[in-house]
């Protein structure tokens, strides 16, 4: 069976490029919830009304209305293995419930990856935009284009008082959840990582870990979104987090500085460690693979691991969570074959790069 | 993070509760999680926000002796209000206006607010664009009379009567 693209690279080209503020912000998102007037939502949809939801969405990108985002791959999940869906869910380019929910669930992928629509999800349409670095402004922009386009082409469930209308009341009026993906290692470190999210909390925020709604934030990655959708415009929406994302940033920078000021040794000692242990262990479970692979990131941006490149460890991100690790391994991994597997992949990068 | 409950595992599930406007947060490890009987995302009876919601959406258990109001069903999708407080989702965009106000004190718990007031589809939205022009003219000429500039606010009023022509008309 010939590879799908999206399997072929752990890294999406996206990600390649480094974006704005890229020592704290590792990617921004924003996606858009909207459905056919007239169409039950999927959860009720039948298999006749849920196909030919998926033929008129489908339809938008086979007539090349979206032709301005290069060429566009559609994938329909059934065509998929569980594991190809599962190395989809772990690039973020669908939701969980995408993978395992839907009936005539779609995707329609860019070449970048980094503009991907659902299909059939939770709600009928979700544009998804996905840009490095810290960039939810571009990332808003880009999805509302693609929106317009849609729009020109399909009678949405609009109405007046209500705005978008969503299957869940969490995402009715604009339909946006807008997030970043934040690497706060040194606001960990001293201790203030609590104070300050249950300050973003107080603000209309959600935080979460790199998997979204119910995942552990593990590797000191943080997501910030957006919790309310009705009553505030997408503007507002985007500039408020914008706000306290920006802070965030200066906090994690403040603290940074100060543990290097501060304790340069023990920093430096706890980065040079896990660098130390990731390129010579030979078993590596997720969790310290996370946690370590966050102290030589942390390590990077002190400067003081000048030989491995950000760009690696976003690689690794991905490549090392089970559905890439068997996808490149082989399908059936014993998890702990995994974790030798895994140890392995990440000596091998890390030697690369050094 | 550390737990709150033992203090020694790292703190892996985070609860925000908003009950009648009061916040509460809740940051502990699954262990303890278990041991409280609070829920795990993603295991059996889990939690999600569909559960929270539907805890939200369950007026008819909150007044207690009060008459149960009669069951209002959505007549496109046949979805009743009940049922969409169990579940938290709606079964399609005609319940929205099926249950009507409803909605309103649930999405202002979640929102704080009952009404949209962002981007609009250009070609479904049309009206809606006029009709917050009118809103947001009616609001200018009201200040411009309290200033007594009744010139301009005339000027205004004009505006907002071909705007309300043009309305009828579409």
């Amino acid at each position: 069976m010939a590879k799908r693209n999206f399997v072929k690279h752990a890294l999406s080209q996206w990600m390649q490029k480094d974006g704005p503020e890229s020592d704290v912000v590792l990617s921004s998102r924003v996606r858009l919830a909207r459905n056919l007037k007239g169409s039950p939502f999927p959860m009720l949809a039948t298999p006749a009304q849920s196909q030919e939801v998926m033929d008129q969405l489908l339809g938008v990108a086979e007539n090349g209305r979206l032709n301005g985002l290069g060429p566009l791959e559609l994938i329909r999940l059934s065509e998929l293995t569980e594991l190809e869906k599962l190395v989809l869910v772990e690039k973020h380019l669908i939701s969980p419930n995408l993978a395992n929910e839907s009936r005539n669930g779609a995707l329609i992928l860019d070449q970048q990856e980094d503009v991907s629509i659902m299909v059939n999800e939770e709600d009928h349409l979700r544009i998804q935009c996905m840009r490095p670095g810290f960039q939810i402004r571009e990332a808003w922009e880009t999805a509302s284009l693609i929106d317009d386009v849609f729009e020109e082409q399909i009678d949405y469930a609009f109405d007046e008082k209500h705005g978008y209308l969503t299957s869940c009341p969490t995402n009715v009026g604009t339909g946006i959840r807008a997030s970043v993906m934040m690497h706060l290692p040194a606001l960990v470190l001293t201790g203030q990582i609590n104070r300050i999210l249950s300050a973003v909390t107080q603000v209309g925020l959600a935080v979460r870990g790199l998997y979204g709604e119910g995942s552990e934030a593990t590797g000191n990655l943080f997501q910030v979104s957006n919790q309310i959708t009705l009553g505030q415009s997408e503007q507002e929406i985007i500039e408020n987090l914008h706000q306290v994302a920006r802070q965030m940033i200066e906090h994690e920078r403040a603290a940074r500085s100060r543990l290097l000021a501060e304790s340069r040794t023990r920093v430096e000692d706890r980065v040079r460690r896990s660098y130390g242990i990731l390129s010579h262990a030979a078993i590596m479970d997720s969790k310290e693979a996370a946690q370590r692979l966050s102290d030589v990131r942390l390590g990077i941006h002190l400067g003081l691991l000048p030989q491995v490149q950000a760009k690696t460890l976003n690689e690794l991100l991905v490549s090392t969570q089970p559905g890439f690790l068997q996808m490149t391994y082989g399908e059936a991994l014993h998890p702990e074959q995994r974790d030798v597997t895994r140890a392995d992949l990440i000596r091998g990068r890390l030697a690369v790069s050094s | 993070m550390q737990c709150q409950e033992c203090g020694k595992r790292p703190a892996t599930l985070h609860f925000t509760k908003i009950v009648g406007g009061e916040k509460t947060e809740l940051h502990i490890c699954e262990s303890c999680a278990r041991d409280k009987g609070e829920f795990i995302p993603g295991t059996q009876g889990g939690f999600s926000i569909h559960n929270l919601l539907s805890g939200l959406l369950d007026f008819e258990h909150a007044g207690a002796g009060a008459a149960k109001p009669p069951a209002v069903r959505c007549d496109s999708c046949g979805m009743t209000y009940s049922q969409f407080s169990k579940i938290g989702r709606f079964g399609c965009s005609n319940c929205y206006k099926q249950f009507g106000e409803r909605l309103d004190p649930l999405l202002k718990r979640v929102h704080g607010n009952t009404v949209h007031v962002g981007k609009v589809p250009k070609r479904a939205g049309g009206k809606v664009k006029t009709k917050r022009e009118i809103d947001r003219l009616k609001q200018e000429m009201q200040s411009r009379i309290a200033r007594e500039d009744f010139e301009s606010a005339a000027k205004l009023r004009d505006r907002i009567r071909e705007l309300e022509k043009e309305m009828g008309a579409g």
